[in-house]
Order: structure tokens, then C-alpha cells, then sequence
């Protein structure tokens, strides 16, 4: 194992490429790109390497990327991009349709705050607004994280399973553009943990169907219960594949949720993203301290890895959830599904949202202290907390 | 296409895609068709069952080409044979689609993009689109549209794509022969066929060819090819069709809406202009 100092960027982008590489012996790889910052370096990595089987099209919006990559799934190749922000906005209703056609399109997203105004640092906004469509989302905290997962990405979407596509997330800059020691694993490892790709709904001349006509409702509610059947497979099909992943690479690419003193903890924060690095270290002084607090960092958004929420932590009454997003006239995303996966099942705790970070704010050791100290100070949840404003 | 379709009586887009087919089969090619939101994706019928005897990708609305450029990209790596072509109309090609459809064509993708024109978004019940000529009444344009209708030929032309060709359904001959070559050439192929819709242009469905035939004879559809963008040949000179008679018989022209003195002045200078460029920049042979 050789680590090599790289950005997240050049991490996504090279298991991204070697990726598409490892299906050269089947259809190959093939791909739309479009720039938008902080996600740039992905498609130029991906646009420079020298695939043997491979085209990257260099197409005129986000839109048309993703109907590329569909357009190229849909024949049979592997296929993936990257985006950001208002990019992600501007190629929805492509990424809709991948979901809907069952395609296992990996696409890394790099979390930047929508727009207006122009912002372009770290809010997961972009990705979680994109909840309700069929597609797996996976938030990393560490450049390592986002190699693993992106390849872990593909196993898990063309695993016929399952079949849906994977949204691999970090957040803008403070992964995105900073470099930090990471295992470039070389292209025969990729070869052995990827095998050939081979879509079951091909375009195929010697079987013509029609794909996406009209549906009537009853065929059409078919389809979306068998991509419900499919999301309910995933924590299951995800754990195989995690093993597989340890067997070939030697490392653990992280399950659904990845824990840190959550068993005889009273209060845990729930984190996602890079916020679990500084969160972790404030749990761990705290925890010398002797205060009973635990940590779940939330790999997985879709589906919904509740249960594993509940079992990490028997005990826990009280859940402070960090959100770097905001739902307007909500609160923080992961805070309401953390309360709608506790409902009746958990029906005393206290549920509090902390939005932290929102629109690309630092999340300092001191904030997520204050966090803490609200949270075990409270008799009951009230509304989400704005955290980082000056009054 | 198979038999069985729920197309409307006079269709043009149901002739185009028979000669389509016929065309395919002569020459012994095969294709896959990319569809945006259109009548051509309601061809199919409905789920499970499919109108088309060659598979079908449904795309969304603006991005055909793109759908389109994905799939012929593989094909290519995979050194299929088979042919892949958008089927789209002028809502999809002129409107919605024309970035995704000129970023293609700019990047000389290997694929046919055919757009059967009915001047209106027919689908939805008729509302006005930029291939909508002057004059017409549309659900979204009630007293008669006002601006002209897009010369997407010159636009298509002006990228420098391998092909781009005019055609009408009612000269079957040209029609197939400009199918044949655009089957022959490799890159980007734009083919822009004029295509009755008597639901949109309230006319009678058995009038379909007759007015399609009238708009060439009077110089309002020009039938001509382009090649590389620079070579051009007319392939059938106006013989003089009364425009008049044209817009008589369809009633989406309400009497009060059309100039004809105007519609006939734009026509002769529109016609002055591609012959004196074909007569400049001849294709050869």
C-alpha cells in the first residue's frame, strides 16, 4: 500500500476512472461531464485518463451530462459524473429519471450551498433536497472514505439486487480541495473487486422494447413498489459488499452508520460529513470528562438507515442533530428524519435540531460544545437551533 | 413501425417513420431510437406492449441528444452496426431541446437526429412553438402567432454537420434517397421533415400530402440538402403552388391573420437566398 497525498477531488475522480477501466473486458465506460466548482477536478481527472474502452463527453450543461451517462447506462456501459449546487439543481430532472429507469449510475456530488446568492462552500443542501428520488446517497468525512465509497458505489448499484443509482457526497473544499494521505489502490485490485458490468435491461437490438413509453397507473405503481423492495435490500446488500471491499483492499469502507461510544450513552449527536471529525474529538474530551455523551456519524441517507440508529444506541434519551442544511419552514433535514425513525419507537426521547455549518459556516469544537451543553441542559426538544449567527 | 398504432388519420409523423422503416430495410441497417416527449413516444402504446419493432429509449424532453450520444458512444466502443437516431418534433428540437441539440451536432456525434415538424406542440393540444409559422392560431397564440417561424436548416447548417437535408413526405423518391445517405455518411445528421398534424392545423386528414406537397411547390418548405455545412443543393425548385391555396385550406389560419402579400414577399426572398447560396456553393455530382 503506497498513500499519496491527494485532494477528495482526485480521489473521486481516480475511483471514478478506474472504475469505468475495470469494465473495459464487457461495454466499457462512458460518461457526460460538466464543470462547476468545487467539483471541477473530478471531471478534468476523469476527461485526462486513458481509458481503453471509454469515451467522456464533454457536453454543454449538467442536464445533458446525466443524459449522457443514461444514454450510456442504458447501452450497457458503466457509467457515472460528478456535480455540485445549482448544477445538481439544473440536472434533476435527469437524475429522476436515471433512478426511475433503475440505472447504477454513480454520481459524486460535492455538497456547495444553493444558490442565490452566489456561495460556493460546504451545505448539503444540494444532495438532500434530492431525497425523494430513487437513488442511494452515501455522505463521506475523510478523502479515503470518498475513494471507498465511490467504488463500494458501484458493486452496491449493479448488484442486480438492487440495481438503483449511488450519490457518493463530501463536502465543498474542506474535502473537496484539500489534500490529505490517501491509498491509491492500483488498477488490478479495482479489476478483482468490480466485475464486468451486465444491465439485465439493456438496449438490445435482438430484443426491442420500449423503455420509458406510456404506463398505466397500475404497471406504473408496479415500478415504484419494486423499487421500494429494492431500497429495503440495500442495508443487507451493502454489508456483502462492505465485507468483499475488506477481503480485497484490506480496509473497512464504513457501513450505513459508523459509531463512537453510542452503547451506555444517555445522549448521542448525530452528524454527518466532515462534521464527524471535529464532533468525534469533542465526544472524546467529554467522555474523559465522564459526561455519558456518544456519536453516530450517518453514512447513509437513502435509504434511511433507522434500525441501525436505534440498535447503536439502546439508551439514549436525548438526540442532538447537527444539520449543515435547511429545509425552509422545516429545520434541518436529518434532524426530521431522525425524529419521523424514533417515532413510536422511541417516543420519550428528546430530538433536538442544531443547524450548524448552514451555507458553508465552520462547525469549531467550541460550537458542537454548546451544542452539547444545550442538549443535556434540556427537559424537552424545542424548535432547531441556528448555530454560528451573531445576535 | 407496427400495425395496431393509435396515430391520428393524416399524420405526417406516422408516414415519416413507415419510410423510415422502408429505408432501414433496404439497406439492410438496423437502428435504435432515442424519443423525447412527443407523439413519436406515444407511437409506442401503452406498457407493456410497444409500437416499435426496434428498441426504444424514451428521453427526457430537452435531451434527446444527449440520451442519444451516450448510446451511440457505446455502440461505438462496441463496434455495433446498428444505427442510433432521435425521433423528435419541432417542440423538442426547435424549443426545449435546441441546447442539447446543438451541443451535439457541434460535437459531431455519430447519430441521425430526425425532426418531424408540425409546427405546434401537438401532444399538449396545440400551443404555439418557434417552428409555428406566421399567422397561426394556436391554443397559446388565439389570434394568429406574430413572429415567423425559426430557419432551423441555417442553424443546423451552420454547424458544420456532415449532412443536413430538408424532406417531404410527399416526394416519397428524395425523401428515401436523403434517408440512404444520411445512412452512408457517419458524424452528425440533421434531417427536418414537414409534417402535417390536421389536429393542429385543423385541415382534413385525407389533405395531409396535398398540403405538404402545396408548401413545396410554393416555395414555404424549401426541399433542399447541405453538406459539411457548405455545399448545398435544392432538390426540388418551387413550380409555383399558390400560397394562398395553402393557408385556405387550413383552418388554424384565420383569414384576418395572414398577409399574404408579406408571407409571399419573405418566401420569394427566402428562396432568392438558398438558391443564390447553392447556385454559389454547389454540392457536386
Amino acid at each position: 500500500m503506497t498513500l499519496e497525498l491527494v485532494t477528495g477531488n482526485h480521489a473521486a475522480g481516480y475511483a471514478l476512472s478506474t472504475a469505468g477501466e475495470a469494465n473495459r473486458s464487457a461495454r466499457g465506460a462512458a460518461c457526460g461531464i460538466y464543470p462547476i466548482t468545487p467539483q471541477t477536478e473530478i471531471v478534468e481527472y476523469v476527461a485526462k485518463f486513458p481509458f481503453s474502452k471509454g469515451r467522456v463527453i464533454a457536453v454543454e450543461s449538467e442536464h445533458s451530462a446525466m443524459g449522457v451517462s443514461i444514454g450510456a447506462s442504458m447501452a450497457g456501459a458503466r457509467a457515472f459524473t460528478a456535480s455540485s449546487s445549482n448544477g445538481l439543481a439544473y440536472m434533476t430532472e435527469n437524475i429522476m429519471v436515471a433512478g426511475f429507469y433503475r440505472l447504477p449510475i454513480v454520481l459524486v456530488a460535492v455538497n456547495r450551498t444553493l444558490g442565490p446568492p452566489w456561495n460556493i462552500w460546504a451545505d448539503q443542501g444540494d444532495t438532500l433536497y434530492l431525497r425523494d428520488f430513487p437513488w442511494i446517497q452515501l455522505y463521506c468525512e475523510t478523502n479515503q472514505e470518498v475513494l471507498d465509497t465511490t467504488l463500494l458505489a458501484f458493486r452496491l448499484a449493479e448488484d442486480r439486487r438492487i440495481l438503483l443509482p449511488v450519490m457518493v457526497i463530501m463536502d465543498a473544499f474542506i474535502l473537496s480541495h484539500t489534500q490529505t494521505e490517501t491509498d491509491l489502490p492500483e488498477q488490478g485490485l479495482v479489476d478483482e473487486f468490480l466485475p464486468p458490468l451486465s444491465l439485465p435491461h439493456r438496449l438490445d437490438s435482438a430484443r426491442p422494447t420500449t423503455v420509458g413509453g406510456l404506463t398505466w397507473p397500475r404497471e406504473t405503481l408496479s415500478q415504484r413498489l419494486e423499487i421500494d423492495e429494492a431500497f429495503e435490500r440495500v442495508p443487507a446488500v451493502y454489508e456483502e459488499h462492505r465485507a468483499s471491499f475488506r477481503s480485497v483492499f484490506g480496509r473497512d469502507p464504513g457501513g450505513a452508520i459508523n459509531v463512537f461510544e453510542t452503547e451506555d450513552a444517555d445522549a448521542l449527536l448525530v452528524v454527518s460529513g466532515t462534521i464527524a471529525s471535529t464532533a468525534r474529538e469533542v465526544v472524546r474530551r467529554r467522555r474523559e470528562a465522564g459526561e455519558k455523551i456518544g456519536l453516530v456519524k450517518m453514512r447513509m441517507f437513502r435509504p434511511f438507515p433507522g434500525d441501525a440508529l436505534l440498535e447503536a444506541c439502546p439508551r439514549a434519551a436525548k438526540f442532538g442533530v447537527l444539520d449543515r442544511d435547511y429545509a425552509a419552514g422545516l429545520g434541518g433535514v436529518w434532524w426530521h428524519d431522525v425524529r419521523a425513525a424514533l417515532q413510536g419507537r422511541r417516543d420519550g426521547a428528546i430530538v433536538q435540531g442544531y443547524l450548524t455549518g448552514v451555507c458553508g459556516g465552520d462547525v469549531t469544537p467550541e460550537m458542537i460544545d454548546e451544542v452539547i451543553d444545550d442538549l443535556l441542559a434540556r427537559r424537552s426538544a424545542g424548535k432547531p437551533l441556528w448555530k454560528g449567527i451573531d445576535k | 413501425m407496427r400495425p395496431g398504432n393509435t396515430n391520428c388519420g393524416g399524420c405526417g409523423m406516422s408516414v415519416g417513420l413507415t419510410f423510415l422503416s422502408r429505408a432501414l430495410k433496404e439497406a439492410g441497417q438496423t437502428c435504435q431510437l432515442v424519443i423525447p416527449a412527443c407523439c413519436g413516444v406515444v407511437t409506442a402504446g401503452g406498457y407493456p406492449t410497444t409500437g416499435y419493432s426496434v428498441p426504444v429509449l424514451a428521453s427526457t424532453f430537452a435531451a434527446s441528444a444527449a440520451f442519444a450520444s451516450g448510446v451511440a458512444a457505446v455502440r461505438d466502443l462496441n463496434h455495433e452496426p446498428h444505427h442510433v437516431i432521435c425521433w423528435a418534433g419541432d417542440g423538442g428540437t426547435y424549443d426545449i431541446g435546441l441546447a442539447t441539440l446543438s451541443a451535439a451536432a457541434e460535437r459531431n456525434e455519430n447519430i441521425i437526429y430526425i425532426c418531424y415538424d408540425n409546427e405546434i406542440y401537438g401532444n399538449t393540444g396545440g400551443q404555439r412553438s418557434s417552428a409555428t409559422p406566421v399567422g397561426a392560431r394556436t391554443t397559446t397564440t388565439p389570434a394568429g402567432k406574430r413572429e415567423g417561424k425559426k430557419d432551423i436548416m441555417a442553424i443546423m447548417a451552420a454547424h458544420r454537420i456532415p449532412y443536413a437535408a430538408s424532406l417531404s413526405i410527399a416526394h416519397p423518391d428524395d425523401f428515401m434517397r436523403k434517408i440512404a445517405t444520411a445512412l452512408l455518411l457517419t458524424g452528425f445528421r440533421f434531417l427536418l421533415i414537414h409534417s402535417p398534424c390536421p389536429t393542429g392545423w385543423k385541415s382534413e386528414p385525407a389533405e395531409s400530402i396535398e398540403l405538404v406537397r402545396l408548401a413545396v411547390a410554393s416555395g414555404l418548405f424549401p426541399v433542399y440538402e447541405v453538406f459539411d455545412g457548405e455545399r448545398y443543393r435544392i432538390n426540388l425548385r418551387p413550380s409555383g403552388g399558390d400560397v394562398g391555396e395553402y393557408y385556405r385550406r387550413q383552418n388554424r389560419f384565420p383569414a384576418d391573420s395572414i398577409d399574404l402579400r408579406s408571407v409571399r414577399a419573405d418566401d420569394a426572398a427566402a428562396n432568392k437566398r438558398l438558391a443564390r447560396l447553392a447556385e454559389v456553393f454547389p454540392a457536386q455530382g
